[in-house]
């Protein structure tokens, strides 16, 4: 399809549009909070002081930025093929399986840098798994991806509830969970780092699965724009025909590409399990992939715009929980309003803005070339 | 309990489940019968719900209640139908949207109004739908085998009932036997043409998802009015997706979705009613197996195993004209 719209210039496309529509989506927030009967602005200062105020909110922040990362880069990297990957949430979940077993299997024996690389395998290995039959399905069978992403969703919530109510409950226990681990399941706090900046972490189980989110962000960007596999992904992503035509496999990189996506939303499990509750709980993910879609969406599919991006939402979680703890009639569902709106206006409506802002830069680049001309002569 | 009672018992609960799904997924053959994909129908039907819960809470009124359930029903199909046909924006990235937005918004607004923990109050006899007795229901009961079936499952249901049974051939006459169908299944299948005939693809495709927000209205307003006497916070519960997959299942046409729809509703119905019970010669079978087999059952046909699903051609693609 053609683009109907101009170029702009790079800081316009990827930092000023974006930041128009999210200045709109927070705006209609802000109107939801004028209709329930509070002041928007106290609801902001909130926010951010709910998010900044203290090290240890901090730490939450970046806890939950933690998940978004992983989630966001698990939706990017289908996008850039042209995929949409709307079964985040269940990977994540049935990725939460390879974490387990591997925490239940080696945590009393082992120490957690020993557990932890055969959680991170067993996390996307699990996610993989979840994500490569819809990705088989469309590359062999035509169906479509996101009708059984969704179905797949509810197949892992299904599943996930059998597991943990008959397979991985211990016996005599009657909350559906799996024991808690020991020390070798549980990651360490990422407390040093904030103390380089003075800050002291407190109860927030800010862990080092942020790294790990880190380092999957840049890998990510190495895969996507310095390798064979990214340049055949955003061939296809851009063009499907084009791909065909210089003879990529379409169904090879459907698959290959579903397997990371879901590898990386599996990963997102080691952040709650191992990183804060220390064991799998019922519906651990909580909703953490579909905030992916907003993440991604915001992010603008690049890595650096996703990490951003997931530390707002972070922002937005933490913030949220002090909001509502603060003002009682916004509970935290305001977030998920917020969540809904960044999808609508980042997402579906991204191009609203775009003619009037293209309109601004062509009268000024038209004027400036003017006044050049007119230096000139 | 005999045999041929459970049966009607159980039969009698697959419809009253059956319902809302009808509803919700003839709404999705609109809109994707004219090339615009809706996942958002869980949103319409929540959002639908909840405006019937409250406005029937207000003002005591069951009718009110229902165009309340529609009209947000109608908007928040027309923000889909914006995002999507003028501004062409990801119809899937829209409909999660909505999905998310009404998700939260219910709750927030529920609490601030009704201050019932995202509860709408719940409703008096006059401000929600009553079942309807046939003529001689109580008279005929005892009759064998007719008896219970004209009682049972025929009468003593609430007038949405009837009208979502009533629905599903007058969709059906509506996308087959007249102009306007004849135009909307061609928007969906090849919009140029649409075109080139000097008919609008634009407005072609605002009236499908203006019909998909009216019975998505009448989904939502069934479960608040009807099913319960009140709105509950989520009360849709995944109900908009099966809709979906049922709309799928049935391979976008209408009477099709009428059985998908009863075969998901019987599903569901029969999960509740064995509740962990053994089933003769298949033995224990997990609820969870129950509840995940309408997806798993979708899948399989989206796989092609039981026939092929082929969806409207132009599905998901925004139209635009030539310039």
């Amino acid at each position: 399809m053609s683009n109907p719209y101009a170029k702009l210039p790079g800081w316009v496309e990827y930092g000023l549009v974006p930041l128009v529509n999210l200045a709109v989506a927070f705006l209609v927030a802000g109107l939801v909070v004028l209709l329930v009967g509070e002041n928007p602005f106290e609801a902001a200062y909130h926010l951010i002081n709910g998010a900044f105020g203290r090290g240890e909110y901090i730490g939450f922040t970046l806890y939950y930025a933690t998940t978004f990362i992983f989630t966001g880069l698990a939706v990017a990297v289908a996008f850039h093929a042209g995929l949409f990957n709307i079964g985040g949430e269940g990977q994540a979940y049935v990725g939460g399986i390879g974490v387990a077993l591997a925490c239940l299997w080696l945590d009393q024996t082992m120490p957690w840098f020993v557990v932890f690389p055969l959680a991170i395998i067993g996390s996307a290995a699990f996610g993989a798994v979840w994500a490569f039959l819809p990705g088989w399905l469309q590359a062999k069978r035509g169906s479509h991806i996101v009708i059984t992403t969704i179905m797949f969703n509810f197949i892992a919530s299904s599943l996930m509830v059998y597991l943990l109510t008959k397979v991985l409950k211990p016996l005599g226990s009657m909350a559906p969970q799996t024991r808690t681990f020991a020390e070798g399941g549980q990651l360490p706090k990422l407390d040093w780092l904030l103390a380089i900046f003075g800050l002291d972490i407190g109860t927030a189980p800010f862990n080092i699965s942020f790294l790990l989110a880190l380092v999957a962000a840049f890998g990510v960007w190495l895969l996507i724009w310095r390798t064979k596999l990214g340049y055949e992904m955003r061939t296809m992503g851009h063009s499907p025909s084009a791909a065909r035509y210089a003879g990529m496999s379409e169904s090879r990189i459907t698959v290959i590409t579903m397997m990371i996506s879901g590898a990386l939303a599996g990963m997102m499990a080691l952040n709650p399990i191992m990183g804060e509750q220390g064991r799998m709980q019922l519906d651990f993910v909580q909703g953490a992939g579909f905030v992916g879609i907003a993440v991604a969406l915001m992010g603008r599919s690049h890595p650096a715009g996703i990490i951003p991006a997931a530390v707002l939402f972070g922002v937005l979680y933490q913030g949220g929980a002090e909001i509502s703890f603060e003002m009682p009639s916004i509970s935290r569902d305001m977030i998920v309003i917020i969540q809904g709106l960044v999808i609508l206006f980042a997402g579906a409506l991204e191009n609203m803005f775009r003619p009037a802002i293209t309109r601004l830069f062509s009268i000024s680049s038209r004027r400036a070339a003017v006044v050049a001309q007119t230096k000139g002569a | 309990m005999d045999f041929f009672h459970v049966i009607v018992v159980l039969l009698e609960s697959t419809i009253r489940v059956s319902v809302p799904l009808i509803f919700a997924a003839l709404a999705g053959l609109f809109t994707e019968r004219a090339g615009i994909f809706d996942i958002g129908l869980e949103g319409k039907m929540l959002g639908a719900a909840f405006a019937a819960g409250a406005v029937a809470a207000i003002t005591q009124s069951v009718w009110l209640g229902l165009l309340a359930a529609i009209l947000i029903s109608i908007a928040l199909s027309l923000v889909h139908g914006y995002a999507s046909i003028t501004q062409r924006g990801n119809q899937i990235v829209s409909g999660v949207a909505i999905n998310f937005i009404v998700a939260g918004s219910t709750v927030i607004l529920g609490e601030a109004w009704f201050r019932q923990g995202g509860r709408t109050p719940a409703l008096a006899e006059g401000a929600r739908f009553q079942t309807i007795n046939f003529p001689f229901a109580d008279a005929i009961r005892e009759v064998p085998l007719i008896g219970p079936i004209y009682a049972d499952l025929l009468s003593g249901h609430f007038i949405l009932t009837y009208v979502a049974f009533a629905m599903v051939p007058l969709s059906w006459w509506i996308l087959y036997r007249t102009r306007f169908g004849l135009r909307l299944r061609a928007v969906g299948e090849n919009p140029g043409a649409v075109d080139t005939a000097g008919i609008s693809v634009i407005w072609m495709r605002y009236r499908a998802v203006i019909c998909c927000g009216i019975l998505c209205g009448f989904a939502g307003a069934y479960l608040s009015l009807a099913m319960t006497a009140g709105f509950v916070k989520g009360m849709t519960a995944g109900k908009g997706y099966i809709a979906l997959a049922a709309l799928i299942f049935a391979k976008w046409r209408p009477f099709n979705i009428m059985l998908a729809c009863l075969l998901f509703g019987f599903l569901d119905a029969f999960a509740i009613r064995l509740q962990g019970n053994p089933l003769p010669l298949i033995g224990q079978v997990p609820v969870q197996l129950m509840q995940a087999l309408p997806y798993i059952l979708t899948v399989i046909l989206l796989a092609g195993f039981i026939g092929k699903a082929i969806p409207p051609k132009a599905g998901g693609v925004p139209y635009v004209k030539e310039r």
